[in-house]
């Protein structure tokens, strides 16, 4: 096992791919000659040239829409966003292009492209910076949906979006790209797309939280350790298609849940796991179903506004024991 | 085309080199550019000059043009044999599109259906212009006339209208979503605009790959307000891409005149802002069309892509359900009076190439080629239900929320 960063794990998912397949190239805005603008695709240009590691020009919904043009001729784009944010200027291209193809031409049409980049909040960047679009693009038929917690989930699970034949947002995180984390050595390391990790076994509540959320919810189930509560933790790693089995499975133990979400309340990634499980496992549940969210509310500025907008150790430790009935 | 001139002007080098009355500035000028030749290093930084010349920057630009009765066919490298299926292309548009109407009004076609009648020629002219099959092409919602053009089967084209499994689309796509792989037809595009980096984008792939193939990419005037028509022709400038860029300037975006919401209504012009060689061609005349669109893709296969505008006229309405009363009184007869079919059927008899008969017999065939098609789309089954779930993804075992 190779101990990688985030970062690091992305680039050799992308570096293997595009050794592996000449169709595959990457395109994006500070991919090329800046080198990434959080270095993630650092050195590829010098590895692979200026014809598959292509600097654009600020134009997200052209070059998002060229890379689907591309798709659509048989070769596998890999488009990034310098940040999801940017994706919104993008958003025609992504959702109503990129999916729709394959349907709206009987099949003959597909569209095997990759649209990756750091989604969510990344410090105290204001509203327009801080967006988190895993809810948004899940509501999308034909998108697939990634986000993963960790480099080798990232790894495995971009080199499986990459060979894809259907679109496929990849999430990563800004704040995240530093991680470090044991990368596994085989050689053509595969991640199954709509597969959960039980990333934490417990037996008083499941949380379930992907991405940077599941780091936080980690350190809060250590929090309830301490407080002799057991918590397990699912992370979806995928969020669409979404492995609500593998929750069912640990809600019909444990028979109280609890869902971390970056994305906002309103039709939340949090919201949709709680409607499968009520749907589905009504019966198991003890306590109603509680998700740890930001407020319905912009991303602030300020620190301590900024604090209190993200799902924190806090609020999942006090949502847990509210499931549980157990005293604050 | 446009010719280069503006751009020599602009260069710094040559702005340098003005009559600045600043003799030093001129010699320091000439130094430097032969130093330039010998010795420029190549890398990823600004090649812009800052100093700005003294006096106006002026720009002397030519854009090639394409009239109607201009060329005859055999300028064009078109043989007589040629002409009878030329017109054939553009006849079996015309009364498609004239049962299409039909159909609409018996509910046989539904959702919206924006007819092409009066374009033939953009069409036909173009699809002789390239090498079919091997090219590609990419085009908005009106988009039945490229279709048959390119020579989509009418019976499922019919059957798509219809909504049925043997359509193109199987159904799926309707009057504004015609494809056809085989052919290299990318669709069939119905939000205004939004193809247009998708074309850039199978102009890539052919780049990409390196072969010599083009993409001819249409869209209505329209579609030029759009930010994505800008951004298109950005990328296919700064990466060469072979494509032509073709604006079906029918005079009307949907209701609004193209000079009411256009700053700059000569549409062809707006490519120069990418450094594009642009032309104008008229749409009344398959002969004009087709030179513009040959010379464009000659273009396009050495890497340059371009701008054509063709000026043209829809007959109809923008869709089956607008009556047109934003036109001028007498102009679409105005327009009629040199349509683009009536103009080849002359040009056809005068030619001695075929007789009137020769020409009502050809049209009878094409009427009745188009009852088949409605026959075939009439005896054509509506998918199955489960069809509604295939062709979302391409994974076989996606697992549906039911």
């Amino acid at each position: 096992m190779a101990t990688l960063q985030l970062r690091e794990a992305i680039r050799a998912a992308m570096t293997e791919e595009m050794e592996r397949d000449e169709n595959v190239f990457l395109m994006g805005e500070e991919v090329a000659e800046y080198n990434g603008a959080y270095k993630v695709s650092q050195g590829m240009l010098d590895q692979f040239g200026p014809d598959r590691v292509i600097d654009t020009p600020i134009a997200e919904l052209g070059f998002a829409g060229l890379g689907i043009g591309a798709a659509m001729s048989g070769l596998r784009p890999i488009i990034e966003f310098m940040t999801f944010n940017f994706s919104y200027v993008a958003f025609d291209q992504v959702v109503n292009n990129a999916p729709n193809m394959r349907y709206m031409s009987g099949g003959q049409f597909g569209c095997p492209i990759v649209f990756r980049g750091p989604n969510g909040a990344a410090g105290q960047l204001g509203a327009t910076h801080s967006n988190s679009t895993e809810a948004l693009y899940s509501n999308f038929p034909g998108l697939k949906v990634i986000a993963p917690s960790n480099p080798d989930d990232a790894k495995g699970l971009l080199k499986s979006a990459i060979r894809d034949d259907d679109p496929v947002v990849f999430l990563e995180s800004e704040q995240m790209y530093g991680l470090k984390g044991e990368v596994s050595d085989e050689s053509d390391y595969l991640l199954p797309i709509g597969k959960a990790r039980i990333a934490r076994e417990g037996d008083d509540v499941t949380i379930v939280a992907h991405s940077k959320s599941y780091h936080v919810t980690m350190k809060a189930a250590e929090e309830l350790e301490k407080e002799g509560f057991s918590a397990e933790i699912i992370d979806p790693r995928t969020i669409k298609p979404l492995d609500i089995e593998t929750i069912i499975r640990s809600v019909m133990k444990t028979n109280r849940l609890v869902v971390v979400d970056e994305s906002s309340p309103f039709s939340s990634v949090a919201s949709e796991v709680t409607h499968q499980v009520q749907e589905r496992a009504f019966d198991h549940l003890d306590a109603p179903v509680l998700r740890v969210t930001p407020p319905d509310t912009p991303a602030p500025y300020a620190p301590n506004l900024m604090d209190r907008y993200m799902p924190s150790v806090e609020e999942i430790v006090r949502a847990s024991k509210r499931v549980m009935y157990a005293a604050a | 085309m446009a010719d280069d001139k503006s751009k020599a002007q602009t260069d710094p080098a040559d702005a340098l080199d003005a009559p600045s009355g600043d003799g030093a500035a001129d010699e320091e000028a000439v130094t430097e550019s032969a130093a330039d030749e010998a010795t420029e290093p190549e890398g990823p930084w600004t090649r812009q000059s800052i100093d700005i010349p003294d006096g106006p920057i002026t720009e002397t630009v030519e854009y090639n043009t394409y009239p109607a009765d201009r060329f005859s066919h055999d300028e064009l490298d078109l043989a007589d044999d040629d002409l009878m299926p030329m017109l054939r292309n553009m006849l079996l548009q015309r009364r498609f599109e004239e049962r299409c109407r039909q159909m609409y009004q018996r509910q046989k076609i539904s959702g919206f259906l924006h007819l092409y009648i009066g374009q033939e020629s953009v069409s036909t002219g173009s699809v002789y212009g390239i090498r079919l099959g091997e090219d590609s092409v990419i085009t908005a919602y009106r988009d039945h006339g490229i279709g048959l053009a390119m020579g989509m089967d009418p019976g499922v084209c019919m059957a798509e209208l219809f909504g049925k499994k043997d359509g193109c689309s199987r159904g799926k796509g309707g009057s504004m979503h015609f494809f056809d792989a085989s052919k290299r037809m990318f669709g069939g595009h119905a939000i205004v605009g939004a193809h247009l980096p998708l074309g850039a984008g199978v102009a890539f792939a052919h780049k990409y790959r390196g072969e010599d193939n083009v993409c001819l990419c249409f869209f209505g005037d329209g579609a030029m307000a759009q930010g994505a028509y800008r951004e298109a022709l950005n990328l296919a400038g700064i990466y060469d891409l072979p494509i032509v860029f073709i604006c079906e300037n029918n005079q009307y975006a949907m209701g609004t005149a193209v000079d009411r919401v256009q700053a700059e209504p000569d549409l062809f012009k707006h490519g120069r802002s990418f450094d594009m060689p642009c032309s104008l061609a008229s749409g009344m005349d398959v002969f004009s069309v087709n030179r513009a669109v040959k010379d464009h893709v000659a273009l396009a296969r050495d890497g340059q892509p371009s701008m054509l505008e063709i000026r043209t006229y829809r007959y109809q309405g923008h869709s089956i359900s607008d009556p047109a009363k934003y036109r001028q009184e007498g102009e679409l007869d105005a327009r009629k009076s040199e349509d683009a079919i009536v103009r080849l059927e002359q040009y056809i008899v005068n030619q001695g190439v075929a007789a009137d008969s020769e020409i009502e017999t050809l049209d009878e065939e094409i009427k009745q080629e188009v009852l088949d098609a409605i026959e075939f789309a009439e005896n054509s089954d509506f998918p199955d239900d489960d069809a509604i779930y295939e062709h979302v993804y391409a994974q076989e075992d996606y697992p549906f929320i039911n």
